[in-house]
């Protein structure tokens, strides 16, 4: 989907967000210069804005579940190249590159965790591989998930941060919207809780499909939500976007989520929320 | 605007001569003479580039500024026909069609996006992109199918979801999402015909379905071959190598699994004869309806889950632990 356009831009392409590397590190939302360590001491929180950076799968696992309560669920499931897709690369050398890159084989790691001793399923979207796209893998994890939670009787916690739909696997990665909306639909309707955490960026097929059907929906601070990418959009109308477009605080105004959530306090709030179901 | 396609140029020409001749003929019937060999010669013409379109000629098929729309074929297939507007919480989108018609004799509920026909249409009508009313409307509809137990038929042309600020603002993912969620649960018969083009989840947010249909040279496709150059390969000039990468035509949905029939266009596409398309589309909507009311609502539920289960290519170890 046409959610980003390549040019170099001002506005932030969400496509590119990530925690950079160096002693310095520019904030994605202020501009501020932060220094490194003062970063990493804040689980990765810009000091002058708030805006919460992207952080690992691991990190993100180490901050939610009990400590060593997380064990995966179908690791091995991996990618195949349908369509024999090529474009300034192969899809399956771009594979490669991103599993040496994150040691995953896709972009959705996914697993039975405890939270304050009380089981869920807790499901991460990984930015580093190929922008958290969702693929035929992505959507068949997720699936099988919604499903294991629904015969196990848990809550289903998910962290999303994707640029949406994989462009390589073509109209099977659309279907896989279709596919993991169905499963929420049948995990809800045995009234399974699933809340889903939107973390910077979530676009695309992913916000219009599973992402944005959770019981109660969270946001980190500062992070970008939408359907269309700010550019494409941009493109489209030809004016200047409001000021906070597509932010988290935006997204709160108008409804679409129930609140936002610092990093900080994102387990305590998981487990008190959790206490009510 | 143009009306007909560069690769089309060539029967045109024919078909001018033919009207010419026709023309001349009403006062020298000797002219009319020439016209059957000329049809035949336009004829061959047309079997054979039309043998060897490419996907991004289909593309541009799919697109043509002729090419018949929602509104034709409701005219063309149903008894009878009443529109039903607004989705009760914002406004009314006039690039989905949604209303109550008659197949067969039996009442059925219609959705269908609409593009417009000439340049002020087209922009009443959004050229057929929604903005998150249109896909609450069309659930608004969808719900009414499912209370009053009415099998629902959609027609899916469209570019795409609107990409706007007034779109994101009212909620255009949740309402997309929200679509995805209620058809794969409603509990009558849903039938999607993708009639033009099928652009992302704009398309998808009226195509789950029970069977899902595709016209010859239609397409349906996860982005757009003018964004996916864009953004894979940083070349807007690109477009035809991601209109074939992208597997978008209706033989390559059908061999991906993705959907259950093509259904085959009069020669030259559907504009060339949108009679006998509509008649070739009831036909086979009218045999999907009867086969899939034979079904127990809740096989039907469950079958829609299977079909939709599917999807997908991946590789898993035979005995993988999890
Ligand atoms: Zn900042």
């Amino acid at each position: 989907m046409p959610w980003f356009k390549k040019e170099r831009h001002l506005l932030t392409d969400p496509r590119k967000v990530k925690f950079p590397e160096g002693l310095w590190v520019k904030c994605n939302n202020c501009r501020g210069i932060i220094y490194r360590k003062e970063l990493v001491r804040s689980d990765k929180v810009c000091p002058k804005c708030d805006y919460h950076f992207p952080i690992s799968v691991n990190e993100r696992i180490s901050m939610i579940a009990d400590e060593g309560s997380f064990h995966e669920w179908n690791a091995d499931l991996s990618p195949k190249d349908p369509l024999k897709f090529k474009d300034t690369m192969r899809y399956a050398d771009r594979l490669v590159k991103n599993k040496e890159k994150t040691g995953y084989p896709d972009a959705l790691v996914i697993g039975g965790a405890k939270m304050n001793c009380q089981p869920l399923a807790l499901a991460i979207l990984n930015f580093s591989f190929m922008a958290g796209s969702m693929g035929s893998v992505v959507g068949e994890k997720l699936t099988r998930g919604l499903e294991r939670a629904k015969d196990e009787k848990i809550p289903f916690v998910l962290f999303s941060a994707s640029g949406g739909a994989r462009m390589q696997e073509g109209v099977l990665s659309l279907m896989q919207m279709a596919k993991t909306s169905a499963a929420v639909a049948r995990f809800q309707s045995e009234k399974g809780l699933f809340i889903s955490v939107l973390t910077d960026p979530t676009f695309g097929g992913v916000t219009a499909s599973f992402a944005m059907l959770g019981d109660i929906i969270i946001a980190e601070p500062k992070s970008l939500i939408g359907f269309a990418g700010p550019r494409v959009i941009q493109q489209t109308i030809k004016t200047q976007l409001p000021k906070g477009f597509q932010r988290a605080e935006f997204l709160l105004e108008h409804g679409m989520i129930d609140m936002i959530v610092e990093r900080k306090s994102m387990r305590d709030t998981l487990i008190q929320l959790l206490s009510f179901f | 605007m143009k009306e007909y396609l560069d690769f089309e140029t060539p029967v045109m020409q024919i078909q001018e001569k033919i009207d010419q001749l026709k023309d001349l003929g009403k006062t020298n019937s000797r002219k009319l003479d020439e016209i059957p060999k000329l049809q035949k010669k336009m004829e061959e013409l047309q079997r054979e580039i039309y043998s060897k379109l490419s996907p991004w000629q289909i593309t541009q098929l799919a697109r043509h500024p002729r090419r018949p729309g929602t509104s034709d074929y409701i005219k063309l297939i149903f008894e009878d026909f009443v529109e039903l507007h607004g989705d009760r919480l914002y406004g009314d989108d006039k690039s989905m069609i949604t209303g109550l018609a008659r197949l067969e004799g039996r009442s059925v509920i219609v959705i269908g996006h609409e593009k417009g026909k000439g340049v002020k249409d087209r922009i009443v009508h959004n050229f057929g992109m929604s903005h998150p009313e249109g896909y609450r409307k069309a659930l608004r509809i969808m719900e009414l199918a499912e209370k009053f137990n009415k099998p629902i038929i959609t027609f899916v042309d469209t570019p795409g979801a609107y990409p706007g600020v007034q779109a994101e603002e009212r909620g255009q993912s949740e309402a997309i999402a929200k679509n995805l969620w209620v058809m794969s649960q409603l509990s009558v018969p849903i039938i999607a015909v993708v009639i033009g083009e099928g652009g992302s989840g704009g398309a998808l947010a009226i195509s789950v379905a029970d069977q899902m249909l595709m016209l010859e040279y239609s397409v349906y496709s996860v982005i757009s071959p003018e964004g996916c150059a864009a953004i894979l390969w940083d070349d807007p000039a690109k477009i035809s190598e991601a209109a074939e990468s992208l597997r978008l035509t209706a033989k390559d949905l059908l061999a991906l699994g993705v959907i259950e029939d093509i259904i085959p266009e009069p020669l030259g596409g559907a504009h060339y004869d949108p009679k006998k398309m509509g008649e070739l589309i009831s036909k086979t909507i009218c045999k999907k309806v009867s086969a899939l009311e034979l079904i127990p609502p809740e096989e039907r539920v469950k079958q829609r889950y299977e079909r939709l289960r599917k999807i997908g290519a991946y590789t898993e170890p035979a005995s993988s632990p999890s």
